[in-house]
């Protein structure tokens, strides 16, 4: 057995590796709910979460508790085989696509051995996303389907037609980082934006802006979020492709679509705004204390807050949580070791982080398109945009190759 | 066995039973999923050969873009259980044989070929940049070609479809 382990240790590894990032990446989604749900409120002037934990924060866990616990009901008439198989179709495939994702730089040093952030470093890392991302279409087409219902059947139709329409243009809005890259792997494609003197002036977002709209534009509704989730309207198709879904079947499409923001967030980071690279020249030093100086007043003032906070509850927990935040700042600046390998996931997390407001921010902001109005932005001007885009960087690398 | 041996022998299974699944599987859309089935083994063998790129293009294009259209059709007309008639005896006679027949040649091309097959070695080239340098290098003619007969086809499914203007 030993022996065993000791020849498959970086099976071992990996293994670890995925239970690790599943526990992140589900514990990010819960609280992406949070976040989300707490800044629309925070747009349209309500409160949001507030009862579960001190400012709502254990909710996502009360919901969780929710749906586990809820009576699961199967409606009469449906396809047994695809209605069970379409949610976990979705979830598995959103999850995953995030194994792709590099996380960081450097390898962290582990008994001995290299163990990079990230599950595999594939050589045609994008299109393998682009893979998963075109099989996730059958988890919303099947649910819609199997459900035996109009409002379902309806909603599918539509995700399906979407998508197939949408994807045309995330796939032609990448050829141009592709191009100037050279390569489909995601760590070469963040190698090649690197500069030491010009930051973030050497990103792809310069010149490929088209690109960046087209794709950021086509994979939003890829991912069926507002303004572009049709295929959920409530205003038309009572709860559309899920209507028919309750208790974890529900969750699990919850779940697999906040993960494909989370896998989108990564790619337009990665793709366009230089993934782990910092957007300051190399020889800034003083930047490297970014993180502390976020870290240490952001954990002071949620003390600052906690001690003033209604519940007792609150008073205990919150100080708590803004002690271990100012003390992960503090360890930052003692040990400089720690520093110089968190700059890399930090500044990948910190993009990450705001692509997700956006989303959110859209959310808050957009409405929602009409069906004729999606097909035809999506095809008269999206796919005419960024295969031109494509067509001008080929000119471009073409030109300054000669 | 060696892990990839296994491996496809587990992927050719799930092709195989994929296939006769798609055919004896009366509802439309439960051959549809067996299809597609059929197209992510087929994929899973090209990783394995070592052509990534080929792989990847397969599931995109088959497994995504054209599946997704024969469930969007079959969704679209709501299309039922299929009914099964007497199969015709004439054509079940001539059929076993074109089948028994089928497989002599493909056997007979794989027996003969086998010792010349070179074994892709993964990882020597970028398998993608080899591939491009033979579709727009050598068979560019070939392959332009190709792709304007599909963009005939194309046009040709759009006129037939466009309304007759009034």
């Amino acid at each position: 057995m030993i022996d065993f382990l000791s020849q498959h240790v970086d099976i071992l590894i990996t293994l670890v590796k995925i239970a690790l990032l599943l526990f992140i990446v589900l514990t990010v989604n819960a609280y992406l709910t949070w976040f989300e749900r707490k800044v629309v409120a925070h747009m349209q002037s309500r409160w949001g979460p507030h009862r579960v934990g001190p400012h709502g924060l254990l909710q996502p866990l009360a919901d969780g508790a929710k749906f586990l616990l809820k009576e699961d009901p199967t409606p009469a008439g449906v396809d047994k085989f695809t209605y069970y198989l379409a949610p976990l179709m979705a979830l598995a495939l959103a999850l995953t696509s995030i194994a792709i994702i590099p996380f960081g730089p450097d390898p962290l040093r582990i008994f001995g051995r290299d163990v990079y952030l990230g599950i595999v470093d594939l050589n045609i890392g994008i299109l393998a996303l682009f893979a998963i991302t075109a099989l996730s279409v059958y988890g919303v087409a099947l649910a819609g389907w199997s459900s035996n219902s109009k409002y379902p059947l309806l909603g599918g139709l539509r995700s399906s037609a979407q998508m197939v329409s949408y994807e045309l243009a995330l796939t032609m809005s990448v050829v141009g980082v592709l191009l100037s890259a050279g390569s489909f792997s995601l760590r070469d494609i963040i190698a090649a934006q690197a500069s030491p003197n010009l930051g973030v002036l050497s990103w792809n977002i310069f010149p490929q802006i088209l690109g960046f709209l087209c794709f950021f534009i086509a994979a939003v509704a890829e991912t069926n979020r507002v303004p572009f989730d049709l295929p959920e309207a409530e205003s038309e198709l009572v709860a559309g492709f899920h209507t028919e879904y309750a208790s974890f079947k529900f969750a699990m499409f919850f779940i697999a679509e906040y993960t494909s923001m989370i896998t989108v967030s990564c790619l337009c980071s990665i793709m366009f705004f230089g993934g782990w690279l910092s957007p300051f020249p190399a020889s800034w030093t003083f930047t490297h204390y970014l993180p502390s100086a976020i870290l240490i007043p952001f954990g002071l003032w949620i003390i600052w807050d906690g001690i003033r906070y209604e519940t007792f509850f609150g008073r205990i927990i919150l100080p708590g949580l803004g002690t271990v935040i100012t003390a992960l700042g503090a360890i930052l600046i003692v040990f400089p070791a720690v520093n110089e390998f968190i700059q890399g996931p930090f500044w990948l997390l910190s993009k990450i982080f705001v692509f997700l407001f956006v989303y959110v921010w859209m959310r808050g902001t957009l409405p929602r398109f009409r069906y004729d109005q999606l097909m035809s932005f999506g095809w008269k001007l999206l796919l005419p945009v960024s295969l031109a885009n494509a067509v001008i960087t080929a000119s471009v690398i073409l030109w300054k190759g000669h | 066995m060696s892990a990839p041996l296994i491996i496809f022998f587990v992927l050719a299974a799930m092709a195989v039973l994929g296939a006769l699944n798609l055919i004896f599987q009366r509802h439309p859309i439960h051959s549809a999923l067996s299809l597609i089935v059929v197209m992510v083994a087929l994929a899973g063998l090209y990783l394995l050969m070592g052509a990534e790129f080929v792989a990847a293009v397969q599931i995109i294009v088959y497994g995504g873009a054209i599946m997704v259209l024969f469930v969007f059709v079959i969704m679209l007309l709501n299309a039922g259980v299929e009914e099964r008639t007497h199969v015709s005896k004439l054509a079940g006679f001539p059929g076993i044989l074109l089948a028994v027949a089928l497989a002599a040649l493909l056997a007979a091309t794989v027996a003969r070929s086998a010792d010349r097959v070179q074994v892709a070695t993964t990882g020597s080239v970028a398998p993608t940049k080899a591939l491009a340098n033979l579709l727009f290098q050598d068979f560019v003619y070939p392959f332009e070609l190709t792709s304007f007969l599909i963009l005939v086809a194309i046009l040709g499914a759009i006129v037939l479809a466009q309304r007759e203007k009034t």
